[in-house]
């Protein structure tokens, strides 16, 4: 593999003598869909608040582009190309849908200590929202305050938000939680579109959408990485099926 | 909301009698009510300073009076040492207001929710100490000022109709500048921080500078309103500052209406006039101000805006 | 020498109460979620029973019992008729609420007890004073202060450290589901904290009543030192709690009693004693502004909350 776009080195997280993560290492390319999934606990969420620079890892390393990220504050990190979604909805509840998605775009606009001018009128930060939402799916709601939309509307605006930057990369955390069967179909399609675009790195535990879309996957028990490769070997893989697939299986999963 | 709605009308005519209440006071001969409505007009341009970090900003600061007593305390101090031109006072009081805040917020805006809070609070008794111990300016009893700020004539502050209309043309100047910050880039900023300020950062801002200007600004207007506060009673003391005043200021806020430019102004009114009337009535008049406040928290969050709101809607029902 | 042990146990005692205060503050913050900004009312209410119930019933030791059992009353009767709807609430609401509450105390005791302050006599049997080294004498009566602080600081210890109680306190849970898991009855034991919380500050507040004025306001100067004691400890820490509030008595008092002579040392007399009594005032808030610098999460910081 010629230089990923991320590389993970060991990196390393404990709090108060929980070790969240553990002597993870782990490469994504630059253009693939690359899934980590584990059972509950497995420190997935950790791994992607390290990632987008919420936590500081303890040791390791992080690379992103060849360039050492591990330090760089979080607000840092979406103007080199990095975005993420959270897995509990993060909005600005009590704005509107545009407002939120405007916000994205005038993150990446240059500096905001303007004061005069209504960000409202402006069609440089408005244009792009719109056409983000409607992307998404949701450009006839695009006026209505955030808290007023569905939690699978949500879940689409946090993709309309995380896309605005034209980010090279994003870092999905269970964009599917809570989801309906119908909104996670949909969700499925939007994320195929998109992995044509960006490359993403998907923490999710939806096992049918996590096997259509991966073109890798890494699996995680306790913090450390068990298993990593292409999703017919990790299927395969007896030590993954044991740790983790064994469960959905037992549930009647179906395969691909 | 735009157009004649119930509340929009409200707050018209209360600016409209804003307007014109010298005259109606000279008609009735009740010149105290100028004296009066002027001191609510510079703590409504207190108020409307707090909203600005507080309902829009989203950080409650429990030491927002200080800057009354800093921008007081500096005419205060420029009149006693001789200096009396406004021209040179109030400026003062804006700069020194400005760095005051630039130092406490940078080290209080490090902190969030509660924990600000407490912070602010402690700042604001810690300045009151500073202020008792002005033993040259009066200490704990007090600066008295002998002569108001000196301007151009015929502009003359001693005079109350003239010192009222100044007043009341800055509030308006604060309140449209106010509305033009929250509705610029920076303001959706400031919004957005109080909103989910972790999602802010993720997206890419940097927002504790943000918050610090905006905390800048805010502590200049109070600033200024200290300084008209202080040519009002031609007096400055610690008590001005204590951090009892500033929560009148949160109190004005809130039972005013956190999500306006105006809402501070109706509540500083409001407050203003209840307290002039009950004390009229009984000394105990505050007893009922505590269990007010508590339930305006619990049913009427919106303040008397929110609830003037909501009248509109139900009456086009 | 002997000035500077005096001071030092003095130190110790204002350290043990802010102690009590910041205890109470942080298990009702700890259970509950709740900012209550009126702890320092239940610290004024407990100091003004008890100069009532002295004055009543002639005999010290009752009138603190009956005090310290009147604020657990109305600690209990303040959260079933106030505090409860709080709950869930931002906490820019607690605090607005809990402001509205002491304004009301401030009032009801200026109705009640009208406005001059009181005071409370230090019991005779107590008004001696005990030597704890030769040559060195302290008031029976801080000793004795001091002594109770230290029971009760251990009594919160073993409750923190073993009890199941303790181990919701310690995992920082605010979470219903959980408490009701553990087979409690949470309204009850929610006004049952608090009551625990308010009777804590009231006890600070009746101890402290023979030495300092029994006065409208007395608590929130008060609760402003315990803010910052929490602050430098940690919220939600209550050994961060004990080990600030002593750091903070004992700063506070040494400070005040020997910067004056400190400044003269280098400043001239005049200046030193113009600013000396504001400068002492200061100092905590100094050390405040050090560790928001150094270390913004406290000296202990409880993670994750």
């Amino acid at each position: 593999m010629s230089q990923p776009l991320l590389q993970v080195d060991n990196l390393a997280k404990r709090f108060e003598g929980i070790v969240a993560t553990d002597d993870l290492s782990l490469g994504v390319a630059a253009g693939e869909l690359h899934a980590v999934i584990g059972p509950n606990g497995a420190g997935k969420t950790t791994l992607i608040s390290q990632l987008a620079g919420q936590l500081t890892p303890d040791s390791g390393r992080i690379h992103f582009e060849g360039r050492d990220i591990t330090a760089l504050p979080m607000y840092r990190r979406s103007s080199l190309g990095l975005a993420r979604s959270f897995q509990i909805t993060s909005l600005f509840l009590d704005l509107s849908v545009l407002d939120n998605v405007a916000l994205a775009v005038q993150a990446h606009a240059g500096h905001s200590f303007r004061f005069w001018r209504n960000a409202r009128s402006e069609a440089v930060l408005r244009e792009p929202a719109r056409a983000a939402l409607e992307r998404v799916g949701l450009g006839g709601r695009a006026d209505l305050p955030a808290s007023a939309l569905s939690h699978g509307e949500h879940r689409q605006i946090e993709l309309a938000m995380a896309l605005v930057g034209a980010p090279r990369m994003l870092l999905l955390d269970e964009p599917m939680a809570g989801l309906g069967p119908e909104e996670s179909a949909r969700m499925v399609e939007m994320l195929r579109a998109l992995k044509k675009e960006v490359t993403i790195l998907l923490v999710e535990h939806d096992m049918e959408a996590v096997f259509a879309l991966a073109d890798r996957i890494t699996v995680l028990v306790y913090g450390r990485v068990i298993a990593s490769g292409a999703p017919a070997e990790i299927r395969a893989n007896a030590a993954v099926r044991e740790a983790y697939l064994g469960e959905a299986e037992a549930e009647g999963a179906g395969h691909v | 909301m735009t157009g004649l709605t119930p509340r929009n009308f409200f707050v018209a005519a209360l600016l409209v009698f804003l307007i014109v209440l010298p005259v109606y006071a000279g008609i009735a001969g009740k010149p105290f009510l100028i004296t009066l409505f002027t001191r609510i007009i510079v703590l409504a341009m207190a108020a409307v300073s707090l909203n600005l970090i507080m309902g829009y900003g989203g950080m409650v600061s429990f030491g927002h009076a200080i800057y009354i007593g800093i921008g007081g305390y500096v005419v205060g101090i420029l009149a006693q040492e001789g200096f009396l031109s406004g021209f040179l006072q109030w400026p003062a009081a804006l700069l020194v207001s400005g760095l005051f805040a630039a130092t406490i917020g940078a080290l209080c805006l490090r902190t969030r929710g509660v924990y600000f809070i407490m912070i602010t609070l402690a700042f604001a008794q810690l300045l009151y100490y500073v202020a008792v111990g002005l033993d040259r300016y009066g200490g704990d009893d007090g600066l008295t000022m002998y002569t108001r700020s000196e301007f151009v004539r015929p502009l003359n502050m001693s005079n109350k109709t003239q010192f009222y209309y100044v007043c009341l043309i800055l509030l308006f100047g604060v309140m449209a500048l106010v509305w033009k910050v929250i509705n610029s880039r920076f303001g959706m900023v400031i919004q957005g921080s109080r909103s989910n300020d972790l999602r802010m950062q993720a997206i890419g801002f940097p927002t504790y500078r943000y918050r610090l200007v905006c905390f800048i600004i805010a502590g200049m207007i109070c600033g200024l309103a200290g300084a008209l506060l202080a040519n009002h009673t031609e007096f400055v003391s610690p008590a001005m500052m204590h951090w009892t005043r500033s929560g009148d200021l949160i109190i004005m806020v809130v039972l005013g209406g956190m999500a306006s430019v105006v809402g501070p102004v109706i509540g500083a009114v409001a407050l203003l006039v209840l307290e002039e009337v009950l004390s009229g009535v009984t000394e105990y008049w505050q007893i009922i101000l505590g269990p007010m406040l508590l339930l305006v928290v619990l049913f009427a969050r919106g303040g008397i805006d929110g609830l003037l709101a909501k009248v509109g809607t139900k009456v086009r029902r | 020498m002997l000035l500077f042990l005096e001071q030092c146990l003095n130190g110790l005692q204002l350290g043990l109460m802010l102690f009590l205060l910041a205890a109470g503050l942080t298990l009702i913050f700890g259970i509950m979620d709740l900012v209550n900004l009126a702890h320092g009312s239940f610290y004024m209410i407990g100091a003004y029973f008890a100069a009532t119930f002295t004055a009543l019933t002639g005999d010290f030791l009752l009138g603190a019992a009956l005090a310290f059992a009147a604020t657990l009353l109305v600690g209990m009767a303040v959260e079933v008729i106030a505090i409860r709807r709080l709950y869930g609430r931002d906490h820019l609401d607690h605090v607005l609420g809990t402001f509205g509450l002491i304004l009301f105390f401030n009032e009801f005791v200026r109705l009640v007890w009208g406005p001059a302050g009181m005071s409370v006599p230090v019991p005779a049997w107590l008004n001696t004073h005990f030597q704890i080294l030769p040559g060195v004498e302290y008031p029976t009566y801080r000793i004795a202060i001091i002594l109770v602080t230290l029971l009760v600081a251990l009594f919160l210890y073993v409750l923190v450290m073993r009890t199941r109680l303790g181990m919701l306190i310690r995992a920082g849970a605010s979470n219903r589901e959980m408490v009701g898991a553990l087979g409690v009855n949470i309204n009850l034991l929610y006004t049952l904290v608090f009551g625990l919380g308010a009777a804590l500050a009231g006890l600070a507040g009746l101890m402290q009543a023979p030495i300092l004025t029994v006065q409208i306001g007395m608590g929130e100067n008060i609760l402003i030192l315990a803010f910052v004691v929490i602050i430098i400890g940690g919220i939600g820490s209550i050994r961060g709690a004990f080990i600030a509030a002593i750091l903070v008595g004992l700063i506070d008092t040494i400070g005040r009693s020997f910067l004056p002579d400190i400044l003269r040392l280098l400043l001239s007399p005049r200046s030193a004693s113009a600013i000396s009594p504001a400068m002492s005032s200061m100092l905590i808030y100094f050390l405040m502004a050090v560790v928001l610098v150094l270390r913004p999460q406290g000296l202990f910081p409880v993670s994750n909350k």
